[in-house]
């Protein structure tokens, strides 16, 4: 009837140990102030029962070292602990360079995820070990989250911008995969499998059915949608020039300055108006509803593909309008 | 009486005075009008300005809301005996949790401390004859009637399934539910806490008896204000939110929708403004409670009154600091996250500086183990707890993990059931021959208080595993290896409905059949023990002075610590 009765979560990813260290030293701090306060409690308790009614015991106003004792006690102990969780926390924010890529949208009830070498998956990600994986999140509907425990990663995804999370898978195995942010009726079934492969068997994976890489089909969306009539490659189009402007900071119309990172070029597709480039006019019509989210990923995988001539690969895809996750910054995804 | 005509204190609390006053002949007492006795119509009960008999109203109203919110935690437990969501459908199982949460948090923890054992006795703790705007008081009543009636109707005519948490975009324009009548009955429910808020402040300010200096004010009495503050600051903000959200259900306003060039985050920051500093509107009272009990079940004045005192304001203004620790993994900054974890850390302190000033208390006490004596027991356990758990949700390293799992929720019931209904109990059972005038059955009621204490324990500790093994939080279907602790968490659940249907039981009973109370049945000191049992509607018959004796146990000469 009961398949197991596990007690502790399955370790599987390069996290999950700095975690799990962190969770036993809380542990131990709790265990051990719990057993603390309820033996002197009991202790107290019977050794100083109320033996007759007319009883009254001298009283103790209190005492400044004592206070002082257990306000400096803890006040050390909480700031080793923030200081500790901190460390693991950034650690987990920042995604280590080199990183593979994979896009996510979550929509009621399902997760999509998509490979840059444009492998689609739903409900499922199967990731290699060894190799650190950032994930760029989004949604088309509600906020969900995606929480693998296994790994002991979870990060929300938004609808209107963009988040990355990250994870180096260690062992091999299928984990579960929740959402863990209430979604409404199925909830409790927007869930799913990460497999983990090792990487020979993930390459072959791989190497099975492809359709094209996100850049391909951005290219191709770039087309139908006839972006291309007005954001020409030369400097004649009534739009701005889009290659080699994916990282770089963009001169806005009122003298201000943006970096063109992900959540930009989103937001210049779905809402025009709200950052127009110095010199051009806001003549952009919105694409709201045009273009799925995951389509809106593929435009701005093609635009971050587009580089300048002789430009480094400074791109910062999908960096959910937060400076420590640039550390993640990974080359353009490249063409198989 | 506490004190003879002319206003000199009577000879209490002398070195080696037997604390509990004989009790009176019964005929003398009964013959003798009070509170209770001095109208029987409904007229006399819905109409009072009487703050005792507001207290009264209040506590009726808040049982029938415990009830029904735990009517529905019963359901939700009874769903997740097994894996497979077969007893009711996902709809219906998103709008149980969903009342189960608006319920208990806005209509039954909220309001219950304050609004029955605050009203009933921080008047007469200050040496008042009533609060300060007794018809605010009544017209509070009133307001979360109608707020409550509101909630009420929108959960017969459809329910709501966003979660008490309102989450945007869902709550905005997914959920087909009843949002918008639901989060009337929260904006209306909202005045009558500010409303008890203000007249708490006031009544603190300005109606002290001759004698009652700040630092002379019961424990119970500075949570409150500590409590009142965080009323009527937050309350506002809360209303404001479910306004907006309202707003932009029914307008499409674009506050919150991003393809309106809203933010959905944003309103996580406006709803956790008001609710995490709400938890502490839970928690505060019930600390006053257990400050008091603790005292007077050990027969010694609390240890280190001022920074038992001064913690809770503490607690209060840090509290409003740390909201975005819900918020690790919403996509807010690292560097915000940072902030509030630290801040987050800080609220720790003064609840640590109260645990250890309790337990001191209880150091060379005289110490009697009846029923309040036991919660405080529970509660020093369960709020040790709950509290260090708080530790490893502030830890953002951590807190990833663990966030919207069953971790949180074992957390928070440990402070919520654990600590603020565990302190509401032990106060009921404290207070009660004040209140009723008479002596609920003692053994029934250590039973029920053993029974509540284990009941809990076995619901609420298998949640922290299943949250660290990974079990999502509002799940109606779940994993198959979750079931035995599930299994476990729902048969404590069902010792604990029996722990909170006994009292019910004997204390209702004893209301006509348990023994007559005596002004001072448990040898306590504090104003409220000397007048009768129950108190006569104007409280006191002459206006009381007061010295620190009143409040203080034993003898003058202070013992020296070890």
């Amino acid at each position: 009837m009961f398949s197991g009765f596990p007690l502790f979560p399955p370790q599987a990813s390069t996290l999950a140990g700095r975690v799990d260290a962190l969770y036993f030293a809380l542990l131990a701090i709790s265990g051990f102030f719990s057993i603390l306060i309820a033996t002197l409690v009991v202790v107290f308790a019977v050794r100083f029962r109320r033996r007759s009614e007319a009883h009254l015991p001298r009283p103790i106003h209190g005492s400044l070292a004592l206070e002082l004792t257990w306000t400096i006690i803890p006040l050390f102990i909480v700031v080793v602990v923030f200081v500790w969780s901190a460390d693991v926390y950034v650690a987990s924010r920042r995604v280590p360079p080199g990183a593979m890529e994979v896009h996510v949208v979550g929509k009621r009830w399902m997760w999509k995820t998509q490979h840059m070498t444009g492998q689609r998956e739903i409900n499922e990600l199967h990731v290699p070990t060894g190799v650190p994986v950032k994930l760029t999140l989004t949604s088309e509907d509600v906020i969900h989250s995606f929480f693998v425990p296994a790994f002991r990663m979870k990060q929300d995804a938004v609808p209107g911008r963009y988040t990355t999370a990250w994870f180096e898978a260690t062992s091999p195995g299928t984990y579960h995969l929740f959402c863990a942010e209430y979604c409404g009726t199925k909830h409790s079934q927007m869930i799913g499998s990460i497999v983990v492969m090792e990487p020979g068997a993930f390459q072959t994976w791989l190497a099975g059915g492809v359709s094209g890489s996100p850049a391909e089909e951005g290219q191709k969306l770039f087309q139908s949608l006839a972006c291309i009539t007005c954001h020409r490659a030369d400097s004649q189009g009534r739009g701005p020039r889009l290659d080699g402007l994916f990282g770089r900071p963009v001169r806005l119309a009122g003298g201000s300055t943006v970096v063109a990172d992900a959540d930009y070029v989103r937001e210049s597709i779905l809402n025009p108006t709200a950052k127009v480039v110095d010199g051009y006019q806001p003549i952009m019509p919105t694409f709201q509803g045009l273009v799925s989210e995951e389509g809106v990923m593929q435009l701005i995988a093609y635009i971050q593909s587009l580089q300048a001539p002789g430009a480094e690969t400074t791109a910062v895809p999908g960096a959910g309008g937060n400076k420590l996750q640039e550390g993640g910054a990974s080359p353009a995804p490249r063409k198989p | 009486m506490s004190t003879e005509p002319g206003g000199v204190p009577a000879p209490y609390g002398r070195p080696g005075a037997p604390p509990p006053p004989p009790e009176r002949p019964g005929t003398a007492l009964r013959e003798r009008a009070n509170y209770l006795s001095a109208g029987y119509g409904v007229k006399s009960w819905l109409l009072t300005t009487d703050h005792k008999r507001i207290a009264l109203l209040y506590l009726v109203s808040i049982t029938v809301m415990f009830a029904i919110g735990g009517i529905f935690a019963t359901l939700i437990r009874l769903e997740l005996i097994t894996p497979q969501g077969d007893m009711v459908q996902s709809e219906t199982y998103n709008k149980l949790f969903t009342m189960h949460g608006i319920i208990m948090v806005f209509f039954f923890l909220i309001p219950s401390i304050p609004a029955v054992l605050g009203n009933f006795l921080i008047p007469i703790m200050i040496g008042a004859k009533d609060l300060a705007f007794p018809r605010l008081n009544l017209l509070s009543w009133y307001v979360y009637v109608v707020g409550a009636v509101f909630t009420l109707y929108a959960m017969i005519t459809g329910g709501v399934d966003t979660g008490w948490t309102f989450y945007v975009p869902y709550s905005t324009h997914y959920s087909n539910t009843k949002v918008v009548l639901t989060g009337l009955g929260i904006f209306i429910n909202g005045f009558s806490s500010i409303l008890t808020g203000l007249n708490f402040i006031v009544t603190i300010h300005k109606m002290r008896a001759p004698g009652m200096t700040w630092f002379r004010l019961p424990l119970f009495v500075w949570s409150h204000y500590a409590t009142s503050l965080i009323m009527i600051l937050g309350t506002p903000v809360i209303a404001v939110t479910v306004l907006m959200v309202a707003l932009e259900r029914g307008l499409h306003l674009g506050i919150f929708d991003p393809a309106l060039g809203g933010d959905p985050i944003l309103f996580q920051h406006l709803f956790w403004f008001y609710s995490h500093p709400a938890v502490y509107i839970m928690i505060l009272p019930s600390m006053g409670v257990i400050s008091e009990l603790v005292a007077a079940f050990s027969r010694k004045t609390v240890f280190g009154y001022s920074f038992v005192a001064v913690s809770s304001l503490a607690i209060a203004m840090l509290g409003f600091l740390v909201w975005g620790h819900h918020m690790f993994v919403s996509g807010q900054s690292v560097y915000a996250g940072l902030v509030f974890s630290g801040l987050s850390y800080l609220v720790a302190i003064p609840s640590a500086i109260k645990v250890f000033n309790w337990t001191a208390t209880l150091y060379k006490g005289s110490i009697s183990l009846d029923t309040p004596m036991l919660y405080v027991i529970g509660f020093l356990g369960l709020f040790t707890i709950g509290g260090l758990t708080g530790l490893f949700l502030a830890a953002t390293g951590l807190d990833v993990h663990v966030t919207d799992t069953y971790f949180v929720v074992a957390h928070f019931h440990y402070i919520m059931v654990g600590g603020a209904i565990m302190g509401y109990l032990g106060g009921i059972h404290y207070w009660w021959p004040k209140i009723s005038g008479r002596l609920y059955p003692e053994g029934w009621g250590r039973i029920a208080a053993i029974i509540v204490f284990v009941g809990f324990n076995l619901t609420f500790f298998p949640q922290f595993v299943l949250g660290y093994l990974g079990m999502p939080r509002r799940y109606h279907y779940y994993p198959e290896e979750f079931q035995v602790l599930n299994v476990l968490s729902s048969a404590g659940a069902s010792i604990l409905a029996v722990g909170y249907l006994l009292p019910l039981v004997y204390l209702t009973w004893s209301m006509r059949y348990g023994r007559r109370a005596s002004a001072n049945p448990w040898g306590a000191r504090g104003l409220e023990w000397e007048i009768e049992s129950p108190p006569p509607t104007e409280n006191f018959l002459v206006q009381p002075i007061v010295t620190d004796k009143t409040f203080q146990y034993g003898a003058e000469e202070e013992a020296v610590i070890v």
